[in-house]
């Protein structure tokens, strides 16, 4: 090697090397692709609510996302964190999740008040993301109920439910001019329906086996009904209704690995023989778990509430307590309860209890021997 | 994409967990042939180069040395000899950037350009001979675990009597991205490692002994499986997963025995050697030459010509650049092992050693320095433990300073590869507070003991 060639050899100068410990490599995701992810997922059940309610969930949707991102900016403002927190999407998801909460006509008022409710009170007074121990869009489904019950019960039947299909739009468009919601409300009063769930809670009960007891919920438990259920033609809160669609985003969720499966998989399977069980010891109590399966908010919490990452166990086993759980309290709330359904309820009590079923469900490490005592490290 | 096929009688075993880099950089280097370095006019051999007690320096300023020399004898058990890389005269012991960041004792050679050996040790009949006698050898040319850890390989070779050793794995995972040195070694010299393997397997009495490669090198598994038999040494597939390689995910994959809490290797019968260690036993035990040049992979998307060279002890980094052409552009890191547990240097006088595996120099842009944002719980950084710990809630502790709470997470368990870190998609330090809690708590374990 001549000396000249010797001489362009360029070495790295030391000043300027990074010191750091190791690993010195990271994976390129990140909080905000993930979170995108999880809209992705999100979007076939959003579709599919513009689909069957139209434009007013789409005015929905659009309220409840604007009102969560621009209140996450307000919070981080007043509290002097940087406002660029909002690029991490959890506020875009929450507000995303809460429209599908929410009725297909909620006037923009109620989905500001569940913003506020979902994004301050569910969400930074603990400190914000990762940080709060409910699930934001629970707290502001329970709050809206409790505190606004007819706003939140006013179910409109799908577009595929109504006479003139044509019409609708158009109808629910001048119902959905929320600066009138009070001659809206008549309006949409006029033409309300019943959730199959909500149909099932207002049926006399039967508590013997006869045949009477058997035909109790045939006209709402039927294979044809079942069918529109599960393309989502029913009433009922707007991202919840279609099962084939939330099925769709739960397989992405899946793929992405962005959901803990035990959830689901305990849940609804806890859902299934819990409500099995009893329709089989009383037919005339509660539908059979199809139906229980197919109607409700159900899906939507097995596969996008329950799953939140932030507010349910981290590990498999914890993952799997937190979904049975979930699925005795469903099950207790919609076949003894006051209320129709009782998801949201249930997601509330048992984030409460994830602290207590991560102690019991830590992980025994690889090689795990009963720890010998007084061993010097 | 390999352009051999696998052999389908290969067994594929894998642990439970890990992680995989989709940009492993293996493929800047992987075919680059082993060259051997020329010999520099001076080197700077770092004394302490094996876990345990450093050995003691027994040549001084003045002193001509042969190639092959002893430089330091063992002091203990724990420590093993150092070997002049090269004839010439010891100019005396100095300070030079040491691979942990502070200054360390080197001893600095001026070569003569002779190159001449020192009288080495006759070769052993090793198919014949007792298995004190091989580990003698084996320390006597100052022999340690070139995978990373350069922990003396006389004392694995002799466990205590109670334990029943009957597993010898030789670790050719090189599961860290970047690195091919093992991967050449055992493509160019499967003879000598898998004789090495042999040799070790007398050793330490064990019949059954296995080569374990991670299958993204097809070529060097079929280099050995053809020679495999004539040294009764079995080869064994493995995954392509980070940390294939960490000793108690190999034996695992291999044996399906699983290391208990706090217990060594020998305690589930097993013991495990690196690649480049059994070549380099081959050697010492055949020729009696000692361990003084190592093969080490010299790469990253700066260097000029990334590839594989054979490097003598106490080479600088700066030299060992120079011979692949130095950088293209400036780099945002130099490590000496591999981006995953490899160290970050801040100068390029660091000599090489024993257990350098790697020198590794990163892009500005590949230099991750995140703030890293709040845990989201998702759990990926539970799901990439291999350990099956919860580096998040660990993590969070660290930052509560709870350390004693740490301890019924079982943070003494973590084997610090950095894989939660690795995956963590708030770029959390997991890693880096469970050594920081590890740290904290030894200490705490020393106090009271001395109370």
């Amino acid at each position: 090697m001549s000396e000249e060639i010797k001489k362009e050899i360029m070495l790295p100068k030391g000043e300027e090397l990074v010191l750091s410990s190791s690993p010195h490599i990271h994976v390129t995701e990140n909080i905000q692709s993930i979170m995108l992810k999880v809209v992705l997922a999100m979007l076939p059940a959003l579709a599919a609510a513009i689909w069957f309610f139209g434009i007013p969930a789409l005015l929905v949707i659009f309220w409840c996302v604007l009102f969560c991102l621009v209140l996450e900016i307000i919070w981080c403002r007043i509290a002097g964190k940087p406002a660029s927190v909002v690029k991490d999407g959890s506020a875009l998801v929450t507000g995303l999740l809460l429209a599908m909460n929410l009725p297909p006509v909620t006037a923009w008022w109620v989905c500001l008040l569940g913003a506020l409710l979902a994004i301050w009170l569910g969400k930074q007074v603990f400190g914000g993301l990762g940080q709060n121990p409910f699930n934001p869009a629970a707290v502001a489904r329970v709050g809206l109920l409790i505190a606004l019950p007819r706003q939140l019960t006013y179910w409109i039947p799908s577009s595929g439910m109504t006479a003139d299909a044509a019409n609708y739009s158009e109808v629910f468009y001048a119902a959905a001019d929320f600066t009138k919601i009070e001659q809206a409300g008549q309006v949409i009063d006029g033409i309300t329906c019943a959730t199959p769930l909500s149909i099932a809670q207002n049926t006399p009960k039967i508590l013997d086996s006869g045949v009477a007891a058997a035909d109790n919920f045939a006209a709402i438990a039927n294979p044809e009904s079942y069918w529109q259920y599960f393309i989502g033609n029913m009433g009922g809160s707007l991202g919840e209704t279609s099962t084939l669609a939330i099925l769709i985003g739960g397989i992405i969720l899946l793929s992405f690995k962005l959901i803990r499966w035990q959830i689901p998989l305990f849940y609804l399977g806890t859902v299934a023989v819990f409500t099995g069980l009893i329709h089989l010891i009383w037919p005339g109590v509660t539908p059979p778990p199809l139906f229980h399966l197919l109607t409700g908010g159900l899906m939507l919490a097995a596969f996008f509430m329950a799953t939140d990452m932030v507010t349910s166990p981290i590990t498999g086993r914890g993952a799997a307590i937190f979904g049975i759980g979930l699925g005795v309290m469903t099950c207790v709330i919609r076949i003894w309860g006051g209320f129709p359904e009782g998801v949201s309820f249930s997601i509330l009590l048992m984030n409460a209890l994830v602290p207590l079923i991560e102690r019991m469900a830590k992980l025994k490490p690889f090689g795990f021997r009963k720890p010998t005592p007084a061993k010097g490290a | 994409m390999n352009e051999q096929a696998i052999n389908k009688d290969l067994k594929i075993v894998s642990f439970k967990g890990g992680v995989h880099p989709q940009k492993d950089g293996k493929i800047l280097s992987k075919k680059a042939s082993i060259q051997t370095a020329p010999l520099l006019e001076r080197y700077q051999v770092i004394v302490s180069q094996n876990i345990g007690a450093p050995p003691k320096v027994v040549v001084s300023a003045g002193d001509e040395v042969k190639k092959g020399q002893l430089l330091a004898e063992a002091a203990g058990f724990v420590s093993v000899p150092l070997h002049s890389p090269t004839s010439g005269k010891v100019e005396g012991l100095v300070d030079i950037p040491g691979p942990m960041g502070v200054m360390t004792q080197a001893i600095s050679i001026l070569a003569d350009g002779k190159d001449e050996w020192t009288e080495l040790s006759v070769s052993i009949d090793w198919r014949n001979s007792d298995a004190d006698t091989l580990k003698k050898r084996i320390m006597e040319c100052g022999i340690v675990g070139m995978g990373g850890a350069a922990f003396p390989s006389h004392v694995k070779l002799s466990p205590p009597p109670d334990k029943k050793v009957d597993y010898m794995i030789i670790n050719g995972a090189e599961c860290e991205p970047y690195l091919t040195a093992d991967h050449r070694v055992m493509l160019e010299e499967p003879e000598k490692v898998l004789e090495g393997a042999a040799i070790l397997g007398r050793a330490a009495g064990v019949k059954n002994v296995v080569v374990a490669v991670e299958i993204n090198k097809v070529d060097a598994i079929n280099a050995m499986m053809e020679k495999a038999a004539q040294f009764n040494v079995g080869i064994v597939g493995m995954k392509v997963q980070y940390p294939q390689g960490a000793e108690k995910q190999l034996i695992y994959a291999v044996t399906r025995r699983k290391v208990p809490t706090g217990a060594l290797p020998a305690d589930v019968g097993c013991i495990v050697q690196n690649a480049g260690t059994a070549a380099a036993v081959a050697e010492a035990v055949n020729a009696g030459i000692p361990l003084i040049e190592r093969v080490t992979t010299i790469t990253g998307e700066p260097v000029v010509n990334p590839g594989n060279w054979r490097l003598r002890l106490g080479t600088p980094i700066s030299e060992a650049l120079k011979l692949c052409g130095g950088v293209k552009c400036e780099p945002g890191k130099l490590i000496l092992g591999g981006p995953m547990m490899g160290f970050a240097q801040r100068s390029t006088g660091v000599s090489v050693m024993k257990n350098t595996s790697g020198i590794l120099l990163l892009d500005k842009s590949d230099v991750t320095q995140y703030e890293s944002s709040p845990c989201i719980r998702c759990g990926r950084c539970l799901e990439a433990c291999p350990m099956n710990l919860q580096p998040s809630a660990l993590s969070q502790l660290a930052e509560a300073g709870q350390y004693e709470n740490a301890l019924k997470y079982n943070v003494m368990d973590c084997i610090e590869c950095g894989a939660c870190a690795f995956a963590c998609p708030a770029h959390r330090p997991l890693v880096q507070h469970i050594r920081r809690l590890k740290a904290e708590i030894r200490n705490r374990t020393k106090k009271e003991i001395k109370k």
